[in-house]
């Protein structure tokens, strides 16, 4: 077996362990760390398939940026694992059944396809200069689009997280 | 399976897919939810730069949507936790079958 | 002669050799024969090149173990100095010459404590939490170049990288604040955790500026940019002020006083860290001062040419003259310059208030720094540094 062999099925078995701990571990805090777990081996993924870019962007984004916001809302209303809901067992065999048949298929699927010849060629297509140069060429329009994007987002985060100012403390306001 | 191929990149992105779709449909705290759905589209962008990196070794359009899709996810998830925080101030809760003020 | 483990297409560069340019031929204490020598017996003794590639980088990691505890007892001993030099007083002076051993003496009582779980905790993640922080600081030393091709990882995005890697203590911290079920641990984390994330703007804007400067973010090639002269000289007055925001921010962002309200003795006891005693306290500590390194030597090769020695411009005699002095001399100098200024603003400012202290970054720094930025970009187009 090859390093990278070897480095591959450890950060896949990671990454799925770490799945599975995120929807199964009752406290939501420890969701988020199994969460960030996940988004490291995924990230390790991605730099053995030479994609270091995005490896560092799932990280500074997911890791750094949405899964801090999740813990600090998490902290903020201080849930944990007795106010954690439970749904009942007829919903959890559901969604095992769901889950697993649909998986199970996929992997039938994917078995039995036909594996395409890789490409050895090793390329520097994952490198910074080349993603860059593409980026502000060919996808120059939905770069800008997702910029504004951003802005609206980050508008309507403020606009819908304000609170609204006429309502005062302890007033009833749900029908 | 000495050699890694597509198809067993394939089947880590498959398992944290339904893993995904099984906390989206099993959990009722919001904020897990939204990692399941977390979850379900870094399976996809696995999928995306595998296919990048196997079929076409010389183009660099799965590796543009994966940037475009963690793009939006950020986004989303921005607005998401916004909304959760406002449901939160209304209903002291964040169960999303105890928020059914439209349902009836 | 060098050891190159290839990284699927990135150079992961073990090799250690001292020499700066060729003009010092006679300086070769070469660090990088020997490496060779280790790398080929093990090739030649070891059939199994995968065995062969982790007792490599097994090497690699513990060598760097062993320096960072050698740093951080240095740290440990020039922070109390730098205190009594600041406040007129000696600082230890009473175990060992100088008071040079009493950092020794505490280790020892760190490591004779008694390591206290409190009884509600989250113990999983109560454990966790240092390990994390610790974690968090050393990956950030992976792309520093500590001489001329003496680097661990040659990563091509090797300012992304840090500034993706440091933003992870973070998570760390809040951590500990939640898993130690103490007001005052929660309260420090989520101070700490509002402060990281913002003042992070600023450390990656003004790192940006020597991004567009130098046309590249490996940082072999930043410190290669810097042959004729350092950034901070070439680059004029935007370079100066993204330097002074990028010690704002980073002495904000590695929670140090004045910015340490995650931590305010007055106010929270010892803010996060406040239930953590015994190895897990001072696992913060190291984190700490590994942070303190790691952010004065990314400030040394950014802004001022990490091991790359005093050049201007084309006046050989006087480069060559500079080569004589090897380049991982030049590096330690110029970090344990901008350590000091750290360690000086501890004892200068008062701390700011929560609420000042986000007043300064989205209303002060920020702003500026982004105007910076344009002013950087513009002299980068029209050419005008030197």
């Amino acid at each position: 077996m090859d390093f990278y062999d070897i480095l591959f099925w450890i950060l896949s078995v990671m990454a799925v362990g770490c799945a599975l701990g995120v929807v199964l571990s009752r406290n939501p805090i420890h969701s988020v760390i199994f969460l960030i777990l996940t988004f490291f081996a995924i990230s390790g993924h991605y730099l053995i398939m030479n994609a270091q870019f995005l490896a560092i962007v799932n990280i500074i984004v997911y890791a750094g940026a949405i899964m801090v916001l999740f813990l600090y809302i998490l902290m903020l209303m201080n849930l944990n694992a007795d106010a954690e809901p439970q749904k009942g067992l007829l919903v959890q065999i559901a969604g095992i059944l769901s889950g697993g048949t649909l998986f199970l298929v996929l992997l039938a699927a994917t078995k039995s396809a036909h594996n395409e010849e890789i490409n050895k060629v090793s390329t520097n297509v994952g490198l910074i200069t080349n993603l860059g140069k593409l980026l502000f060429t060919k996808y120059v329009l939905p770069f800008e689009i997702s910029s504004v994007l951003f802005l609206t987002a980050m508008i309507g985060a403020i606009v819908i997280g304000k609170k609204e100012p006429q309502l005062k403390n302890g007033e009833e306001h749900i029908a | 399976m000495n050699e890694i191929g597509l198809s067993q990149v394939l089947f880590v992105s498959c398992a944290l897919f339904f893993i995904g779709i099984y906390g989206f449909l099993t959990r009722r705290n919001m904020i897990t939810m939204l990692m399941s759905v977390e979850l379900i589209l870094n399976s996809v962008n696995i999928n995306f730069i595998a296919f990048n990196k196997y079929l076409f070794a010389h183009k660099l359009d799965g590796l543009f949507f994966t940037l475009f899709i963690i793009t939006i996810a950020a986004a989303e998830a921005s607005v998401a936790i916004a909304i959760i925080i406002n449901l939160y101030r209304n209903y002291h809760t964040i169960d999303v079958e105890e928020v059914d003020t439209m349902k009836f | 002669m060098e050891l190159l483990i290839l990284f699927r297409n990135q150079r992961l560069i073990l090799h250690l050799h001292f020499k700066t340019n060729t003009v010092n031929q006679f300086l070769t204490i070469s660090f990088s024969s020997i490496a060779a020598a280790i790398h080929n017996w093990l090739a030649l003794s070891i059939p199994n090149e995968t065995l062969v590639k982790v007792i490599d980088l097994t090497i690699t990691g513990v060598l760097l173990l062993g320096f960072l505890v050698i740093l951080c007892f240095f740290l440990g001993y020039m922070e109390r100095k730098v205190a009594g030099f600041m406040q007129a007083r000696y600082g230890p002076n009473r175990v060992g010459p100088y008071g040079s051993l009493q950092i020794v003496a505490d280790t020892v009582k760190l490591l004779f404590k008694e390591g206290l779980t409190p009884k509600a905790s989250d113990k999983f993640l109560f454990h966790l939490a240092p390990v994390i922080i610790v974690v968090a600081s050393l990956l950030v030393m992976a792309p520093i170049a500590f001489a001329s091709n003496f680097q661990i990882w040659d990563i091509s995005i090797g300012v992304l990288y840090m500034s993706s890697v440091s933003s992870i203590a973070v998570i760390g911290i809040l951590m500990a604040g939640y898993s130690s079920y103490n007001k005052y641990s929660l309260l420090g984390a989520m101070r700490s955790g509002a402060q990281i994330v913002s003042y992070e703007l600023s450390v990656g804007l003004s790192l940006i500026a020597i991004v567009i400067l130098s046309g590249s973010l490996q940082l072999s090639h930043i410190v290669e940019s810097q042959r004729d002269g350092w950034w901070i000289y070439k680059g004029h007055l935007p370079i100066i002020i993204s330097f002074v925001i990028f010690l704002i921010a980073s002495t904000a962002e590695i929670n140090r006083a004045p910015f340490d309200l995650a931590e305010a003795e007055q106010e929270l006891t010892a803010g996060f860290h406040t239930e953590y005693s015994g190895m897990k306290f001072a696992m913060f500590l190291l984190a700490e001062y590994i942070n303190l390194f790691v952010v004065s030597a990314i400030a040394a090769t950014i802004f001022f040419g990490g091991w790359m020695p005093f050049h201007l411009g084309h006046w050989e005699a006087f480069n060559h003259i500079m080569n004589f002095i090897p380049g991982f001399i030049w590096f330690f100098g110029k970090t344990f310059f901008i350590i000091f200024i750290i360690m000086q603003f501890r004892w200068t400012f008062p701390r700011l208030r929560v609420d000042q202290l986000l007043t300064l970054e989205w209303k002060y720094l920020l702003p500026i720094s982004m105007v910076n930025t344009i002013l950087v970009t513009v002299m980068a187009i029209m050419g005008w540094h030197f």
